[in-house]
């Protein structure tokens, strides 16, 4: 039994309603640790005042220089300078990389439990925005072993500062039909190969990547990411007759057009009498019914994902899959939220070989980036300052016109280097040829 | 000095194999599609003929650990021990048999997690720390999605959006709730509050003066101190200087207010990735419950729901009916502050005699 719970008029309030409640939960956990109650007092302070009590400070674990987001209480008796919830003073979190894709077994899940509840104050969020697993408020002495314990069951501490982050990977490959790589595996190498780099923060800022395996971009990857891989296919989509048959028996004509002809993007899709429906080698059609077909020019899809997402499983990506690597996508501070934009419009992901570029590519972004952003810069703020040129030179990435919405729309440029660009441009095509 | 015998990290990140139900390790990549038979439940089949139906339920991802254990049970009992949770919070069962799907939305419902957050439903809000972990919130985090789920509850049961809809909210202006159909994001109205007494011994002055984004922050002796001044004509009330300097606070109970942004978008679905756009600001900072930001919510999800055709997500919605219809069928105004005026902004005016009537 713990102490007396601190009257929490506002937080009871957040006990009401359907959605399930933090605040019943906190209280289940209050009724055998002084540490919760004195951490609902807290927030009940801050739900009284409008504000937050809670400051940074240093505090790791052996061998790791980041990982653990310090907290320390600012709500001090004015006299004496002591806490007020003296048993929530401090009320540390550990961040924890969960596995690609987020899948867990419920024993994973209850040993996570019996460790908290034994070290930490029992509150767990799954997941952070950063992706983590957030073994939320744990006093300073009981960080190590409660790491210790974690790290035993085979589970690695996550980024916090300058560093490479932890990463988040869609449930991709393992259940879904839209997945155009092995995003578990993208996820896992490029982790292994920067572990030293999420565990001893020495970079400019923070660095973020992110998997999604198909256009729909499940996680947030090109607005969060340093670095997006985001899958994409290259050959014809992929079409079901039977399926096809199936969507069309259900929802008709009128939601063909309207859903699906209609809200392309590139008007890449026409009905047409399956007679008619064009024999070149970029066009791909299922059919609707006995007579008529859905046709794709496959040379002006730009692979959205709107029409597979309505008929799923009729029309579906391709066979030639790989990913499409953005760059740059970052929050507000400092120039303004950018998104990631396009630096590899394709890159194959299919051998073990392909999915190691992926990480020679990362790394090499990520040299750049430590030798060339400002302090506290992230990737998108240093290319807006730089230009995407000097940074694709400096990656060893050649410019292609996947890169931009449209050429340059002003004339101020030094174009005395042409003739030279032009004649690289063309001994590289014909060496490629 | 003897030290104690520190035990060396094992630095590895794991893969997720061991983690997968076996029948998604055994058809992994071989997915061939999906449907969805009810709302909160999605039915995938694989070219192999192999079938598994997932059961999604909201949480309130803040859980102790007597929760946690609870969704383990429900696991154990009524599933096949598999879980996964989504980018929301959304914990997500995999079951073999449809049989089992049945039994256990009534189990979780029973157990008061709502099964939903599927295809055009309001997913869970996206959902940072707030007053309960966060050292620079404006706002707490949990209480503010708890009650926006709440009023959203059913939006969240049911599929009867035009197309899927994210929220999400932001208790500073760093925005890590990230870019949504509807953001709730702090918006600060004064410039920071400066601690001169704190300031030389708390702040790498130089970092701060960096860090403002609009160059109005610069070195200053106060009262024979070394310490920073904000010129509070140029303040954007960012709050950037903060982080790296405790004593400017920029929290501020009466002046930290909310604002309301929609049509931010992820997906590359027809049009391609958007920000979210300011439409309401000003909205007063109101635990436990803030039932002003809640109305504007509401209200814009109901025009939304009424007015949108099938599959447009909220940035389709307004591409169509233009923004000076989104603000006349909301009721909402348009103010001077929404016409941006920072890098870029060129792109964000009207260039053409396009005007709806």
């Amino acid at each position: 039994m713990a102490k007396q719970l601190h009257p929490t008029p506002m937080l009871d309030q957040l006990e009401s309603g359907p959605w399930p409640s933090f605040v019943t939960g906190l209280k289940r956990l209050a009724k055998d640790k002084d540490y919760v109650v004195d951490l609902l007092g807290h927030l009940e302070h801050s739900y009284e005042t409008r504000k937050g009590y809670w400051k940074g400070g240093t505090v790791g674990v052996f061998g790791y220089g980041g990982g653990v987001i310090p907290r320390f209480t600012e709500i001090k008796d004015e006299k004496t300078g002591q806490p007020v919830f003296k048993d929530a003073a401090e009320f540390h979190t550990l961040r924890i990389m969960p596995p690609p894709g987020m899948h867990y077994d419920t024993a994973t899940l209850r040993k996570f439990c019996d460790i908290w509840e034994k070290y930490g104050s029992g509150l767990i969020a799954l997941h952070g925005q950063s992706g983590d697993i957030m073994f939320q408020g744990c006093t300073t002495e009981n960080v190590q072993p409660a790491w210790d314990e974690i790290n035993e069951m085979g589970f690695d501490m996550g980024g916090a500062g300058p560093a490479v982050r932890t990463a988040m990977s869609c449930v991709g490959a393992a259940r879904c039909e839209q997945s155009c790589y092995d995003e578990a595996k993208a996820h896992q190498k490029i982790i292994n190969n920067f572990l030293d780099d999420i565990h001893r923060p020495a970079l400019p800022y923070k660095f973020k990547f992110k998997f999604s395996g198909c256009g729909n971009d499940c996680m947030n990857a090109i607005q969060r990411a340093d670095m997006a891989v985001i899958g994409t296919w290259r050959d014809n989509m992929k079409t079901d007759d039977e399926l096809g048959k199936k969507w069309f028996a259900k929802h008709g004509m009128n939601e063909l057009i309207n859903d699906v002809v209609n809200m392309c993007p590139t008007r890449a899709l026409q009905v047409k009498d399956s007679k008619d429906v064009r024999k070149d080698a970029h066009i791909s059609a299922v059919a609707i019914n006995d007579t008529q077909s859905l046709e794709i020019d496959n040379k002006d899809c730009v692979r959205c994902m709107h029409c597979i997402n309505v008929m799923t499983g009729a029309l579906g990506p391709g066979k030639d899959k790989g990913a499409t690597i953005l760059v740059g996508g970052h929050g507000h501070l400092k120039i303004g939220a950018t998104l990631g934009t396009v630096v590899v419009p394709f890159m194959e992901l299919k051998t073990e070989e392909d999915y190691d570029k992926l990480v020679e590519l990362a790394q090499n972004i990520v040299d750049f980036f430590a030798e060339n952003a400002l302090e506290h810069e992230r990737t998108g703020e240093m290319i807006e300052r730089i230009g995407l040129v000097n940074f694709l030179e400096g990656i060893g990435l050649d410019p292609d016109a996947n890169m931009v919405n449209c050429p340059r729309s002003n004339p101020y440029i030094r174009t005395d280097g042409w003739d030279e660009e032009v004649a690289r441009i063309n001994a590289k095509k014909k060496a490629a040829a | 000095m003897a030290q104690p015998q520190m035990r060396k990290p094992v630095e590895y990140f794991l893969d997720n194999k061991k983690f997968l139900h076996p029948k998604l390790a055994a058809n992994y990549g071989n997915w061939k599609y999906h449907d969805r038979p009810r709302p909160g439940v999605l039915h995938h089949v694989s070219n192999t003929g192999d079938e598994v139906w997932t059961v999604r339920a909201g949480t309130q991802r803040q859980m102790d650990v007597h929760t946690i254990r609870l969704l383990c049970d429900i696991a154990d009992q009524y599933a096949e021990g598999r879980v996964r949770f989504t980018i929301r919070s959304n914990i997500e069962y995999i079951v073999s048999d449809e049989k089992k799907v049945a039994p256990l939305i009534e189990a979780l419902e029973k157990n008061g997690f709502p099964v939903g957050g599927t295809g055009n439903s309001v997913s869970m809000v996206a959902h940072t720390q707030g007053w309960l972990h966060c050292d620079i919130p404006g706002t707490d985090a949990s209480g503010v999605v708890k009650s926006m789920m709440d009023a959203l509850f059913e939006d969240f049961k049911k599929e009867e959006m035009p197309n899927r809809v994210r929220l999400s909210t932001s208790c500073c202006e760093i925005n890590c709730g990230g870019q949504a159909d509807i953001a709730v994001i702090i918006q600060h109205t004064k410039p920071p509050k400066i601690n001169h007494d704190l300031v030389a011994n708390v702040c790498e002055r130089p970092a701060v003066v960096a860090r403002c984004p609009v160059a109005a922050i610069r070195p200053a002796l106060v009262n024979g101190k070394p310490s920073l001044e904000v010129d509070e004509k140029k303040c954007v009330c960012c709050g950037a200087c903060y982080p790296p300097c405790p004593p400017m606070q920029i929290n501020d109970p009466e002046h930290s207010k909310l604002a309301i942004w929609v049509g931010g978008k992820n997906s590359n679905a027809r049009s391609k990735p958007s920000f979210h756009k300011l439409v309401a600001a000003g909205l007063p900072n109101n635990p436990p419950r803030w039932p002003e930001v809640n109305a504007i919510v509401k209200k814009i999800l109901d025009t939304y729901k009424a007015d949108a055709r099938p599959w447009e997500r909220m940035a389709d919605w307004i591409e169509r009916i233009g923004w000076p219809r989104f603000f006349e069928k909301t009721g909402l105004p348009f103010t001077k502050y929404m016409i941006d005026d920072w890098r870029g902004s060129r792109y964000n005016l009207n260039a053409s005699n396009h005007v709806r009537f």
